[in-house]
């Protein structure tokens, strides 16, 4: 894993788990990963994989009945899973920001634009009115909302969806945090607008210096955007790897089969790959290797759970039959 | 050979996950487990089984008959509680202004209360009912147009319908009875049409329509079962509303006649004593009215949670 | 619009309902009136005239504010009744207010922490508030604050001062030991029904995702409740208070009969009692029309609460 210096975000075996009345879900079963200065991860899996909870987890958001269970969360070297309920709201918006997925819902349909921006700016900082609003109109701006004066007096649902999630993006940014956790915040738009968006975030973080871990099930804008990738399945990190190796190369049969079943690889006469089965319940996990009932590699070792191995190059990966190196075709012709 | 066969333990998962989906409960079982969460519900229905039980068997328990004119004395009247009267039978709760033993009065007053509560809230449910039903399967302006009928009528205040109503009709049974279900059709037909407009676009009333059933058929024993569970809820909260507003009317000198008292007419008649101190003629019937009411109410607040989708965890 | 016809609606249906029910004559002509009288009567009020045409003059009439002449006081029913509102007024706007100012945040609190004992406590409290038949708990409130203890005042209306043109008693400590006991009573059932729809707001506000996300930008708790959560339940929360204020009113029938109080619910009742029919008849077009405009009112209120609601709109 390439970082420069110490990194803005280390994740050390990170569990969460949510109790409920029908069992233990592992969302999150030991999860390691690390995130450099200026960096984008690109944190990749289906639903169900636990990659949101991993993004809460960070924040500390997460509801009942889940909570952490063990693990460590370093921002900067300080460990947020011990820190206070008062230190995680100082640094929540300020320091580490997130972006959700679905922006009619993020953004409180009776308040305006302008007070749900001040008020995120005003919680860290003490500033007046005006200069918050100032500062509001400026991120607009970069986030390419044209005329932010009247956007700013404006409500949530007199915007399209993609005009709702270039604001929540503008929020995310507006304390200049070192460390942004983006949700699938594209997935719920045009495919035009997420290239603009991909493209302006993109800018935006190297332009900063912030580290920018991106949640989604889309290997296409990972592609694109990420310097580093894991590839979540069943709350376990399979493969992890800067992107161009992993998707150049993947070693596990679950990104393989990932990066196979992408559309625009296929061609037009041939079946669509697609990887067989679906993806387990948390609640009633597979002994051993989670992706073992599916996996056309399986055999009888997998009936025990993989340790990560270390390969060259700061790959990882979790699979006691990985595919050899360069079997597999590429991801981009 | 597919995947699913080269690995059979996928296929066992797969039939497991049906077994134990929910623990193997039935919905009447998980249904009853849940509403049982809640002791005070529960308390609440066997205090609810135990004044019916007190309303059916009045003439056996009643230690008088309150209505007989030849054994009531105007001699008896006002007795203290615990006093005897000219019978010899004891009091135990006293006796109203007409000499009445209050505990057979109340008796028969709750006898009557819960009678025309019931009563007219089934008659009120089966109009409702029709209507709403009706109404929201034919759709399109004659559900508008029912709607608006409805809604007007129900954002009219109860009890003032229900008092020009009577201040026309007279007093009466039969006429506090129409008086109730009028006031409370309304509110039943509104509740089930719109169960029935979202249950209508579910995919089995569209396939029971296109397996050529007739109307009556898909209304009746397809929309109207899935319908049933907030009129359980809706029901069970107006019946304890009709209790009680016919206890208001009759508090007000409208509804019950004298010669048959319900409780809200005990307690009216009790008014006029409070002051000089004679309580036990307003407070008593007051308390058996209370307890009624928020058994009944407590019931339905716990079925209304445990059958609200919404809020299921 | 809309509500004019519904005022023209109800009129006909009141007037309908009368006349079809009792004899119109025996409405507007008192009971004793002997024969002669009553020819009288008939002839210049036109009551020989076919059915449409009667009601014709009788809209005409109300129309100038003539809705006939009480039989009891010998005055025009209007007047009386216009000359009792203010007593009613003051007694349901307490009464909302009290319903308001206790049950928001006992509610919001209730939904916060909906499985605290203190919660389930207020819930269980609410649902007594809305079972109690109110005329009992005031007859309860009579007999333990008057009768036992002596603290308040067990009828009637204090002493009145001239606010703004109209009679106010509620600001002198006379006129508000007495108008407390009917306000709380009359104020119970609204009370829990408001505490019921905050705590059911709070719940369902709290688990949406834009309070996740204020959370996410780094909130105090305490800002997120007043200004996030607060805001989205009072919309549904004035609305229905403000449909229930005709409610009030209307129901303060039962209040005012048990406090004495000298609205016009209770007029209403000694009329219905007395058989003094023109007041009844000018109550129920009061109290349509007081409805109706109750109505209007709370829609505009509605629109100016939820920006959702209103017309203009920036498309992007």
């Amino acid at each position: 894993m390439s970082f420069s210096d110490s990194p803005t975000l280390e994740v050390k075996d990170l569990k969460t788990y949510f109790f409920t009345k029908g069992g233990i879900a592992r969302a999150v079963d030991g999860v390691s990963f690390s995130v450099g200065r200026g960096k984008v991860l690109g944190l990749v899996g289906e639903s169900g994989s636990g990659k949101t909870v991993t993004g809460f987890s960070i924040l500390g958001l997460v509801d009942e009945p889940g909570r952490v269970v063990s693990g460590e969360i370093l921002y900067r070297g300080e460990n947020l899973v011990s820190a206070s309920m008062g230190r995680m709201r100082e640094l929540r918006g300020l320091n580490i920001s997130m972006i959700f997925q679905d922006p009619m819902m993020t953004l409180n349909p009776v308040l305006r634009i302008d007070t749900q921006m001040i008020e995120a700016i005003q919680a860290h900082e003490k500033i007046s009115k005006d200069d918050a609003r100032q500062r509001a109109r400026d991120v607009l701006g970069q986030v390419g909302i044209a005329s932010p004066d009247e956007r700013l007096r404006a409500y949530p649902h007199q915007f399209s969806g993609g005009m709702r999630q270039r604001v929540a993006i503008a929020i995310a940014l507006l304390n200049k945090p070192d460390l942004i956790v983006a949700d699938e915040p594209t997935t719920a738009l045009d495919v035009t607008i997420q290239g603009q968006i991909l493209y302006e975030v993109q800018k935006l973080c190297s332009q900063t210096g912030t580290a920018l871990i991106w949640i989604t099930h889309d290997l296409s804008v990972v592609a694109g955007l990420a310097d580093d990738i894991c590839v979540m399945y069943a709350g376990r990190i399979v493969e992890q790897g800067s992107v161009n190796s992993v998707l150049d190369n993947p070693r596990h049969p679950y990104t393989h089969g990932l990066i196979s079943s992408v559309p625009s690889r296929n061609r037009r006469g041939v079946p669509l790959a697609q990887i067989p089965g679906m993806a387990p319940s948390l609640l009633k996990l597979p002994k051993g290797c989670s992706f073992g009932p599916r996996c056309p590699q399986v055999t009888a070792d997998c009936g025990i759970i993989p340790n990560i191995s270390m390969l060259d190059k700061g790959r990882q990966l979790r699979c006691h039959n990985p595919l050899d190196a360069l079997v597999s075709p590429k991801l981009k012709d | 050979m597919t995947i699913i066969e080269n690995n059979p333990e996928l296929m066992a998962e797969d039939r497991n996950d049906e077994e134990n989906y929910e623990g193997a409960q039935t919905p009447l079982r998980r249904f009853l487990s849940d509403f049982c969460e809640a002791r005070l519900a529960v308390f609440g229905f066997f205090i609810i089984l135990v004044i019916a039980l007190v309303a059916i068997m009045a003439p056996f328990i009643a230690p008088t008959d309150p209505y007989n004119l030849a054994t009531v004395s105007i001699l008896d009247s006002r007795l203290e509680p615990g006093e005897a009267m000219m019978s010899g039978t004891i009091a135990y709760l006293g006796t109203d202004g007409a000499g009445r033993d209050m505990v057979s009065a109340m008796i028969y007053g709750l006898r009557i209360s819960l009678g025309v509560g019931i009563g007219s809230g089934i008659i009120a449910m089966l109009i409702g009912i029709s209507f709403g039903l009706l109404s929201a399967y034919a759709g399109g302006k004659i559900d508008s147009v029912f709607m608006r009928i409805v809604d007007i009528q129900l954002s009219f205040p109860a009890i003032l319908v229900a008092l020009v109503l009577l201040v026309t009709l007279g007093k009466g049974v039969d006429k506090t009875i129409i008086a109730l279900v009028v006031v409370q059709w309304a509110y039943y037909a509104r509740t089930i049409r719109g169960t029935a407009l979202v249950e209508r676009r579910r995919e089995y009333i569209e396939s029971a329509v296109c397996l050529g059933l007739s109307k009556n058929r898909i209304m009746f024993r397809h929309l109207l079962p899935n319908c049933l569970a907030p009129m359980i809820v809706v029901g069970t909260m107006q019946i304890a509303h009709a209790i009680s507003l016919e206890a208001t009317l009759s508090f007000l000198g409208l509804g019950m006649p004298q010669t048959e008292p319900s409780l809200g007419r005990l307690i009216s008649n009790g008014f006029e004593y409070i002051l000089s101190g004679k309580y036990w003629i307003s407070v008593y019937p007051g308390i058996a009215l209370l307890i009624t009411i928020v058994s009944i109410n407590l019931v339905g607040d716990r079925l209304r949670d445990v059958l609200n989708p919404r809020l299921q965890k | 619009m809309q509500s004019a016809l519904v005022v023209v609606i109800m009129s006909f249906i009141v007037f309908s309902g009368v006349f079809l029910v009792g004899d119109p004559v025996e409405i507007l002509v008192s009971d004793d009136a002997d024969q002669e009288e009553r020819e009288m009567m008939i002839k210049s009020m036109g009551l020989d005239k076919p059915f449409l045409v009667q009601y014709g003059i009788f809209i005409s009439k109300a129309i100038r504010g003539d809705l006939g002449d009480s039989f009891v006081f010998q005055e025009p029913a209007l007047l009386l009744i216009l000359d009792r509102m203010p007593a009613t007024m003051e007694l349901a706007v307490v009464a909302l207010l009290i319903a308001i100012i206790f049950g928001i945040p006992l509610g919001v609190w209730a939904g916060l922490k909906p499985e605290s004992l203190a919660s389930k406590s207020i819930m269980t409290g609410s649902i007594l508030g809305f079972s109690l038949p109110t005329f009992w708990v005031g007859i309860m409130m009579i007999l333990l604050f008057a009768v036992l203890l002596g603290w308040l005042p067990s009828t009637g209306r204090g002493d009145v001062q001239i606010i703004l043109g109209m009679p106010i008693s509620v600001f002198s400590w006379d006129g508000f030991s007495h108008v407390l006991m009917p306000a709380v009573n009359l104020a119970l059932f609204k009370l829990s029904m408001v505490i019921r729809l905050a705590r059911a707001g709070t719940r369902e506000v709290m688990h949406q995702d834009y309070i996740k996300f204020a959370r996410a930008k780094g909130l105090k708790e305490s800002r997120i409740i007043l200004v996030h959560v607060l805001k989205n339940i009072l919309i549904p929360v004035v609305t229905v208070l403000g449909l229930e204020f005709g409610g009030l009113v209307a129901f303060s029938v039962v209040t005012e009969t048990v406090f004495a109080w000298p609205g016009m619910g209770k007029l209403l009742i000694d009329s219905i009692g007395l058989l003094d029919r023109p007041i009844i008849v000018a109550y129920l077009m009061i109290i349509v029309f007081l409805f109706v405009f109750i109505n209007l009112v709370v829609d505009i209120c509605y629109s100016i609460l939820d920006p959702r609601v209103r017309l203009e709109d920036i498309k992007s």
